[in-house]
């Protein structure tokens, strides 16, 4: 997938992939209160990652995205979930009951999901890119 | 009648085909796809059970009181996640069939199994 | 009838003829391109029937991110394949007995929008009348998949994170 295309194809997805990068990050910290949520951001930024792969070459993306460092984001971003589950109960409640975290509950809800929604966008990307990756390098 | 019941009998009718492309379709590719469409059928029906009538999306509002049921968008976003994770996963059996075998459909793979066992 | 009705009923229908449409195309190109323009639809159901999460993320998904992994693998196999059936009989007739008891199953079941269905009677009120208290955001949905149900939410990140190593052990190479 690394012949040359088109200028114009390639200057148009030049100025499309910040715009879906930033967008990622809206719909991953505005979930709360439109829909939205880390399933969701996650996927839009491996899009993002997908397609500046497509327009210029596997090379040039690994450079920004090497595969080495998305593949220890695949584990991180889980091991940020448990890891609030863990010190969830550390601190003396449920599993993943974040009422805990902080003294007011309904602040410590909205730390909680903020955190975990970070742990499941960086996973679901992460994961999404890592897969594409590997299909890419293995149709050579 | 027909209104109360066509989201099940579309779901059921999506569902066969999906099935039907499971069953009679040599090609590994397509069966994929026919797995999708049975999963997408499957994520309708659920939807379709969470509806309320005159409801609407479940985002609290002031002005709002009927919404229709959180349960199953949350059941159905995460499963649509793991869906394109375990496809994915069906599409890297496939490459590894594909390099073994030269082909992924299965009449031929099926041929180059039984020559291998006779020889 | 309302607007919402007959826009639910056509998206149904067509999500339906592209179904059949897609059973019996033969060009693996045209399949996939056709199962990306079905998710889109399907996306477009979903928002009507008022899950904007779901409709949201099977558009990015189904329609985004499938489709480009189904044309990775066909740039491995090459698109030149045959494609082949098995019998004709057998199958039709194992989908008609399993159809015709599903649709005998759906009889029972509560009219579609129906407000006192069972499966609105249960936690669901807690989920929308309490969780503006418990937790505090308006998206209940946000709340549902990761608060209340939070541990069902790891399982699925697992299962993620799971498919992912899944894939690198199958076509991956050794790290440099």
């Amino acid at each position: 997938m690394s012949k040359k295309i088109s200028l114009i194809l390639r200057q148009t997805c030049n100025l499309i992939i910040p715009a879906v990068l930033l967008y990622a990050l809206y719909v991953q910290f505005h979930g709360d209160y439109g829909p939205g949520g880390g399933f969701q951001a996650g996927v839009i930024f491996a899009a993002a990652v997908i397609l500046y792969t497509l327009v210029h070459g596997r090379e040039k993306a690994q450079r920004i995205f090497p595969a080495s460092i998305i593949r220890i984001f695949v584990a991180l971003g889980l091991l940020l979930y448990a890891a609030v589950g863990v010190i969830t109960m550390v601190m003396g409640g449920n599993f993943l009951d974040y009422s805990v975290l902080l003294h007011a509950p309904q602040h410590a809800q909205h730390l909680g999901i903020f955190v975990i929604e970070l742990g499941v966008g960086v996973t679901v990307a992460a994961v999404m890119i890592i897969i594409f990756y590997a299909l890419d390098e293995y149709s050579d | 009648m027909l209104a109360d019941y066509y989201n099940y009998w579309v779901v059921i009718i999506l569902m066969m085909i999906g099935f039907y492309i499971v069953i009679s379709d040599a090609n590994l590719i397509k069966k994929i796809i026919g797995l999708t469409i049975f999963q997408t059928s499957v994520f309708i029906l659920f939807i379709s059970m969470g509806k309320v009538d005159g409801g609407t999306a479940p985002i609290l509002v002031d002005t709002l009181t009927v919404y229709s049921n959180p349960l199953p968008h949350v059941l159905i976003l995460t499963a649509i996640v793991v869906g394109v994770a375990t496809t994915a996963l069906g599409l890297a059996i496939i490459a590894r069939i594909h390099r073994a075998y030269g082909s992924v459909d299965e009449n031929v793979i099926h041929a180059q199994d039984e020559k291998q066992e006779k020889a | 009838m309302g607007i919402e009705t007959i826009i639910n009923l056509s998206l149904l229908t067509l999500l339906a003829l592209s179904a059949i449409v897609l059973m019996r195309l033969q060009n693996l190109l045209a399949v996939v391109l056709l199962s990306g323009i079905y998710s889109l639809l399907s996306a477009g159901l979903f928002v009507s029937l008022d899950a904007v999460d779901v409709a949201f993320t099977e558009a990015a998904v189904g329609a985004g991110l499938t489709t480009i992994l189904l044309l990775g693998a066909i740039a491995i196999i090459g698109k030149e394949q045959t494609v082949s059936r098995h019998g004709k009989l057998l199958p039709l007739v194992v989908i008609a007995i399993t159809a015709s008891a599903l649709i005998y199953g759906t009889l029972d079941m509560p009219i579609f929008g129906d407000p006192t269905a069972p499966i609105h009677a249960y936690v669901a009120p807690r989920y929308l009348f309490q969780s503006g208290e418990e937790i505090g955001i308006p998206n209940v949905v946000t709340s549902v998949l990761a608060s209340y149900r939070g541990y069902d939410t790891l399982g699925e990140v697992a299962v993620v994170f799971t498919a992912a190593i899944g894939v690198l052990l199958l076509l991956g190479k050794p790290n440099k």
